[in-house]
């Protein structure tokens, strides 16, 4: 194969990936783009493998306790094998993963890309065929330093925000006093590291020693990044993670000339980059301020406190709300995910709607622990999608709602971000559900959610509180309503 | 406690203080009611009706009142003349009353409510406040009553309110005058508008304008400065000038429409004259005036409380039982206003009230306690129409979060300024091939800003694995080292191979498997 046809096949590939980014613009032209993807990535592959880049040629030597044991590998040989444990292994994840756990899969995903992309850079680094001098020599240096530096980040990140989500490791913000001179400490440590890694490349010296701590350092940051963050930021760090994984594949593609590596980082690094845009958006945060860590720093005064009883209701009198009610909003958040209540929530919404009531659903950006974690989870209950509306979608229309159930939510429906401009979360779009006739909550406890900002809404005259498991309690109110 | 609800004896007042509905839901707070035989008959409600709800019927009307603790009426007490006796002394010595009172137009009756040693609530007392909503039996009782003086003139009007255009000729809409833009005003307008009539209306309070539009009416100016509102969101007496300037729109207006609605009132005084003869005489032939204010003294110089009369060619309705003629609704929403006020009386459920004189809302709607008349009560805080105290607090919030050492334009430019500085010393550093490069990325970037920007929000988690799986393109940059001969770049190429292979089929795969899912 021809290096030109090489370079087409990688435009080729770039196109498709486009392509299936685009898809996802709706539902039905989604599953095709995805098709569109695994092609640029099945074309991309075959034709580096064609490309007379690699070849079966050379041959690994690999030499255990001396001269004890030799055997030697083809590179086709090894290429094969890990592609298929590789594969294998996603394969199985895929197709293991609970819905509810997609978070932490999509995080562990993003540490691998990290991992790989350290890996390329070293294996760039060691590797003595590259025949470059001057700027040009430099450059590519500064590049596999990079690349590097966002690969370790991204890996460390990664871990750190799997163990968080899958509670390996507490939600809670870890916040180190002096945190932000910490930071400061380490970036300069890394600048100072590259200064000295260019000079050690450019003297023939030992460079393996300053591009080692600085992959220590950069592993320490992204532990010490993602530890400060606490759960609720959980969609941005993700959706942040998800851009510097792409960031460090275009990285890489600097360091080896690859237009394809770059395009398609690039791409990826713009898409995460934008998800955290619109997760910080939609909970009023500052990008700055959610990587910073920490929660509520900028508000001014004391936040209301919160007077009132809250008025308790049971399955029974709650399928009576139902049965009464022509228009139903159900609100769902991570509770709904933790007590894995959306099957029994369609059930519901299935019986529901025979009976001609008009069902909705209301989704909030930031519900869950990913960006349209709600989406995923209601999609696996079967859930048609043109009964799922976002919250833009639905504001405006609560004054026609008789009955809103909250599931497992209680952040964005706090009507403190509203009113209250000394609320943590004030000027935090949020969803009205206290327009409606009536709101029904369902919450284990009146412990109050990660933002740690006590709730309004459940003291509302309108409001009724259903203490319990999200799933025992829907259970039973399904039960009531079957007859 | 025992609250007893008496037969109403007003002259045309058929409604009643409680429904069966009410009763149940009071006496979930732990009080017994009854209710004197036939009271609700008015209101179409049986005396079986009530039962079926648990509650006792009374036939005597002595034996209620004296068993009572609690009596809920709607008109205020007066003379019973089959009994011959005052209701007043009905009212055991201790007990309390609540009804409708008007304590500023009838100091005989305060007075004698007090020598009884009683405890009195007035419905008409309620704060305007928007904790006390709930129980504004006022605006419940405008609202019927708005509505029904639509349906009253359109009884005496003889004419089409919508206009039409048929085969035979054009009808002309008729126009409609509301003056007063309250509760009973807006009811007014919401019922003639959807009635297909031409709605105009005035009011001296420059806020309600918002709201008079918003019920799709015309909200006739009046080119002159002084505000109308008063506390607790009602109107005030204006001036001389400004009611001169008034009198001139409406006689203007009086020539016009067809229909004229007044609604004026000023609390605790004699509704203003508004309409006078001589614009009564301008008016068109057949034309009908509805005065919601006949009980005060009227709006307009020649209605007649409780009648309607023809002069001049005009029908005057003065009507002041409008909410009794619908009865039944009128009597479900006065009810539950009732039942409302109860709620707040008895915060511990346990059927004994409690006149908390230091609750705003029950203090505002108590105008006698224990025999001491406590009319008029200390001035609400909160009016309607004054929300701007809040707003600066909120503002100093912003403000302080948003100050910064720097000046606004140079903040809003320092982005733009670092990154051509930053473009500008790469381009005088980097030779050429990487500048090569450097213009795909930038213009991947922007593709992918484009593109990204259209994905449906609920497919996000979808976004991020196929992302995931295509940012394992990274494999390519392992595929093109492995074939050298230094064995540690081979086999850091080769674990970077199976590291992004794992991403490349588990995230592909997991997308399909969550695509699959979404379905209609």
């Amino acid at each position: 194969m021809s290096h030109s046809l090489v370079t087409m096949s990688y435009i080729v590939a770039a196109i498709l990936f486009i392509l299936s980014l685009s898809g996802l613009s709706n539902q039905e032209s989604s599953r095709k783009g995805n098709y569109f993807g695994m092609l640029g990535m099945a074309i991309a592959i075959v034709a580096t493998i064609l490309g007379g880049s690699v070849s079966g040629k050379s041959a690994l030597e690999i030499t255990v306790f001396g001269t004890a044991l030799s055997g030697s590998f083809t590179v086709y040989g090894i290429l094969i094998v890990a592609l298929l444990i590789g594969g294998s292994i996603g394969a199985r994840a895929a197709l293991k993963v609970e819905m509810t756990q997609m978070p932490e899969l999509v995080a562990i995903m993003h540490s691998l890309v990290g991992m790989a992309a350290v890996l390329v850079g070293y294996a760039n680094f060691m590797d003595s065929t590259i025949t470059i001098t001057g700027v040009e020599k430099t450059i590519h240096e500064l590049e596999i330093y990079i690349g590097i530096l966002i690969g370790a980040v991204t890996f460390s990140g990664s871990v750190i925000a799997f163990g968080k989500l899958s509670e390996k490791i507490s939600g809670k913000p870890l916040l180190l006093p002096g945190r932000h001179w910490f930071n400061l400490g380490l970036l300069i440590a890394t600048v100072v590291l590259g200064s000295v890694f260019l000079q050690q490349t450019e003297l023939g010296g030992n460079a393996l020693i300053p591009l080692a701590i600085m992959t220590a350092i950069a592993l320490i940051f992204g532990v010490h990044m993602v530890m400060a963050i606490g759960g609720a930021d959980m969609p941005v760090v993700i959706s942040m993670l998800n851009s510097y994984s792409g960031w460090a594949a275009a990285a890489t593609g600097f360091m080896l000339s690859n237009d394809l590596l770059i395009v398609t980082g690039a791409l990826v690094g713009s898409s995460g980059a934008i998800l955290s845009y619109i997760m910080c958006r939609a909970m009023n945060r500052n990008f700055i301020s959610v990587i910073a860590g920490g929660f509520g720093s900028a508000s001014g005064g004391v936040a209301a406190a919160i007077e009132g009883d809250v008025q308790p209701i049971d399955a029974e009198e709650t399928a009576k709300l139902l049965q009464a009610a022509k228009n139903i909003m159900i609100i769902p958040g991570y509770g709904m995910a933790v007590a894995q209540a959306q099957h029994t929530v369609y059930e519901i919404t299935k019986l529901l709607r025979d009976k001609g009531k008009k069902v909705r659903f209301g989704i909030h950006p930031v519900a869950g622990r990913m960006p349209g974690h709600m989406n995923v989870l209601l999609a696996e209950a079967k859930v048609p999608y043109d009964i799922v509306f976002e919250m833009d979608e639905i504001n405006d229309d609560f004054a026609n709602v008789d009955v809103s159930i909250v599931i497992g939510a209680n952040d964005i429906v706090n009507p403190s971000a509203l009113n209250d401009p000394n609320s943590p979360i004030a000027g935090m779009p949020v969803i009205e559900c206290w327009k409606g006739e009536t709101t029904i909550v369902l919450k284990r406890s009146m412990a109050s959610g990660y933002a740690g900002v006590g709730n309004p809404l459940f003291v509302l005259e309108n409001t009724r509180m259903l203490f319990g498991d999200a799933n025992t309690t829907m259970q039973a109110v399904l039960k009531v309503l079957k007859g | 406690m025992k609250i007893g609800i008496p037969k109403e004896i007003h002259q045309g007042e058929m409604r009643v203080a409680t429904t069966p509905e009410a009763a149940a839901q009071i006496m979930k707070l732990g009080f017994t009611v009854s209710v004197e035989s036939g009271a609700g008959l008015g209101a179409n409600i049986s005396d079986e009706a009530y039962k079926e709800a648990g509650v006792e019927i009374v036939t005597d009307t002595k034996t209620l009142w004296k068993q009572s603790d609690i009596i809920m009426k709607v008109r205020a007490p007066e003379h019973n003349l089959k009994l011959a006796l005052e209701e007043t002394d009905l009212l055991s010595s201790g007990a309390c009353l609540i009804s409708f009172i008007w304590p500023a137009q009838n100091e005989a009756l305060m007075q004698k409510l007090a020598a009884r040693h009683v405890t009195v609530l007035a419905m008409d007392s309620v704060p305007r406040m928007s904790r006390a909503q709930k129980l504004d039996a006022l605006s419940s009782m405008a609202n019927i009553a708005g509505y029904r003086a639509i349906v009253e003139a359109a009884q005496y009007f003889g004419r089409f309110f919508t206009g039409q255009i048929t085969a035979a000729g054009k009808i002309p809409p008729a126009k409609v005058l509301v003056i007063g833009a309250g509760v009973a005003g807006l009811a007014a307008i919401g019922t003639a508008k959807g009635m297909g009539a031409i709605v105009r209306s005035f009011d001296t309070r420059p806020e309600v304008k918002e709201q008079i539009e918003s019920m799709d009416a015309e909200f006739l100016m009046l080119d002159f400065k002084e505000e109308g509102g008063g506390t607790g969101g009602y109107a005030k007496t204006m001036s001389k000038e400004f009611i001169d300037a008034e009198m001139a729109l409406f006689a203007e207006q009086a020539k016009e429409v067809d229909i004229i609605v007044t609604t004026a009132l000023i609390p605790g005084r004699p509704a203003p004259k508004l309409i006078t003869a001589a614009m009564v005489e301008s008016m068109k032939p057949g034309s009908v005036i509805v005065d919601l204010a006949a009980e005060q003294g009227g709006n307009c110089e020649l209605t007649e409380k409780d009648q309607v009369v023809v002069k001049h060619d005009v029908t005057l309705i003065g009507y002041t039982n409008l909410p009794s003629r619908l009865a039944n609704q009128s009597s479900q929403l006065y009810a539950t206003n009732l039942r409302h006020l109860l709620t707040e009386l008895t915060p511990e459920k346990n059927g004994v009230i409690n006149v908390n004189m230091d609750d705003e809302v029950i203090r505002g709607t108590t105008v006698i306690k224990e025999g001491n008349i406590t009319w008029p009560p200390p001035a609400p805080k909160l009016s309607a129409a004054a929300p701007q105290t809040e707003a600066p607090a909120y503002q100093s919030v912003v403000e302080q979060q948003k100050k910064s050492f720097l000046p606004p334009a140079v903040k809003q430019l320092l982005p733009a300024l670092i990154a051509g500085l930053i473009l500008f010393s790469l381009g005088a550093v980097a030779p050429e091939s990487f500048m090569a490069h450097f213009t795909v990325f930038v213009l991947a970037c922007f593709v992918g800003y484009q593109v990204i920007w259209n994905v449906s929000h609920s497919l996000h988690t979808p976004l991020m694995s196929v992302t995931n799986a295509i940012s394992s393109i990274i494999v390519i940059g392992a595929l093109v080292q492995i074939s050298t001969t230094n064995s540690t770049v081979t086999i850091l190429a080769g674990v970077a191979i199976l590291l992004a292979s794992i991403n490349i089929v588990g995230g592909f795969l997991v997308t399909r498997r969550m695509l699959e899912m979404f379905r209609k």
